[in-house]
């Protein structure tokens, strides 16, 4: 049924975009067709899956990179409470700085490659996650806490044994933002200055008016991270169902 | 096992500069005291000062033992929420106390405990799998487990259906008769049944209200259980008017 549900809502799309291209009457390199976007795919598909594949990489590497920063920082904010103190406002500060005006600056600094693209997407998942998980170790009933003390129990091992596992659900919900970030911080760095990746090549066919070959990079690059969105979902599951302590043979 | 101490609770404290409640009493060694009183004077925070946790006030007074050892470190606690970390198995969570102090859990010490609680067959499930009566008796314990002298309970029952709550009442006291045990408690039917020394904390001070005179733990439908629960809570009633 939800399967069927999410055809309708696929050729229910494509419906609306047809029936504009016809009222609107646009030329082909204005509002290109479906059908016109599905032969650009079809006869460009290797050029797409290659630059597809690149910018795939980036996003992977960026999201890895960026949790385990982010996670990281999050855990000893945690253990230093100076460190809270001082770098929770300063973490703050940098969000207020749109990380897109940074896209030139970082080109200039990691070069054209695949450096600057996982250095914006990392950036841009940082504080995503840092706060997620940051919550979830520090908003936890205080009565573990409590009852943890008068067991005598260390810092490190109550980090290790209560924290973390009560903290997986809201790193599940903090790691399913980075997945729709992440490809958003790539595709801008191969914006502003790229030789490979879906951003170069959408751009590349904008200025040729190869709008139907942009459309398709468009549509490839909104399936990459509806993909990623949902596996990052499962893990999130995951980590929950964990956390909850429900087996997955149970009910 | 060695005879529990005795403990000495005296002093007062003082919350945002008034003073809260200023206290004195004894717990007797290897007896049930139980402490009673209207909500917001300051049972918790005599329970969280025992245990050396954090209160948010300050306490000018003294909490000894009869052995001149110190009292921190000695005590095990129970909660009103059973406190048990859901994605571990009820065994595993007998033996935190042990992995939070960095060391290798009884294994087979919790099997027993898990048998004595009547949980032999659930020690591989996960905490969400039990009822709520389940999951107390595992954490009664895990208190157990963590084998001190005194143990400190907060209203553990008070979440429970009263016929599960009369059975935890009688496990309890079966299984904590050699401890020095503080029950914090908002039942004056609770009190009646296992108090060996009854308190009772109003805003003036602190109490000892006479406590049956046959020993605990009482029937719950004996004549001097009843007296005296009926009285209690007249009592109570006339404090929080």
């Amino acid at each position: 049924m939800r399967k069927l549900d999410f055809l309708l809502a696929i050729l229910l799309g494509l419906g609306i975009w047809q029936v504009l291209v016809v009222i609107t009457g646009a030329p082909h390199f204005i509002l290109p067709s479906p059908w016109r976007v599905a032969k650009a795919a079809y006869f460009s598909r290797a050029l797409i899956a290659e630059n597809a594949l690149v910018t795939i990489t980036e996003v992977v590497l960026g999201l890895l990179l960026g949790t385990l920063l982010g996670m990281a920082t999050a855990l000893q904010l945690t253990l230093f409470k100076t460190a809270e103190r001082l770098m929770l406002p300063i973490l703050v500060f940098t969000q207020a700085v749109p990380v897109f005006a940074l896209a030139p600056l970082l080109t200039l600094w990691f070069g054209y490659g695949m450096g600057s693209k996982v250095v914006m997407a990392v950036l841009i998942i940082y504080f995503p996650v840092t706060s997620a998980f940051h919550d979830g170790l520090t908003r936890i009933d205080r009565g573990y806490l409590d009852l943890a003390k008068t067991m005598g129990g260390a810092r490190m091992q109550i980090l290790r044994h209560i924290r973390i596992p009560a903290a997986l659900p809201s790193l599940g919900s903090g790691l399913k933002l980075a997945a729709v970030y992440a490809p958003i911080g790539a595709v801008i760095g191969e914006w502003v200055g790229a030789s490979k990746g879906l951003g170069y090549l959408m751009l590349l066919a904008n200025g040729r008016a190869k709008t139907d070959l942009m459309f398709a990079c468009l549509i490839a690059l909104a399936c990459l991270t509806v993909i990623l969105h949902s596996l990052v979902g499962l893990l999130a599951k995951r980590l929950t169902a964990y956390a909850q302590g429900e087996t997955r043979s149970g009910p | 096992m060695n005879q529990p101490p005795e403990i000495t609770f005296s002093g007062h404290f003082m919350l945002e500069g008034r003073e809260l409640f200023d206290a004195c009493f004894v717990m007797p060694s290897a007896r049930w005291t139980c402490l009673l009183g209207p909500s917001g004077v300051g049972k918790s925070t005599v329970l969280r000062l025992l245990l050396g946790l954090e209160t948010g006030g300050v306490f000018m007074g003294n909490i000894s033992s009869s052995d001149g050892q110190p009292v921190a470190g000695r005590i095990s606690y129970m909660a009103q929420s059973d406190l048990l970390l859901p994605w571990l198995s009820v065994t595993d969570n007998l033996m935190i106390g042990a992995s939070l102090r960095g060391e290798t859990g009884d294994q087979k010490r919790a099997v027993t405990l898990l048998e004595r609680v009547g949980l032999g067959a659930h020690g591989h499930k996960k905490p969400g799998a039990l009822s709520g009566g389940m999951r107390q008796r595992a954490a009664l314990a895990r208190t157990l487990m963590e084998d001190r002298p005194i143990v400190l309970l907060d209203e553990p029952f008070s979440a429970l259906d009263a016929g599960t709550r009369a059975d935890m009442q009688e496990l309890a006291a079966e299984l904590l008769s050699d401890k020095t045990v503080l029950l914090v408690t908002h039942d004056p039917a609770e009190a009646s049944r296992l108090g060996d020394q009854i308190l009772v904390m109003g805003k003036t001070g602190m109490d000892v209200w006479p406590a049956p005179q046959m020993p605990a733990i009482r029937a719950v439908d004996a004549p001097e259980t009843l007296d005296c629960q009926s009285k209690l809570l007249a009592h109570l009633r006339a404090l929080a008017a």
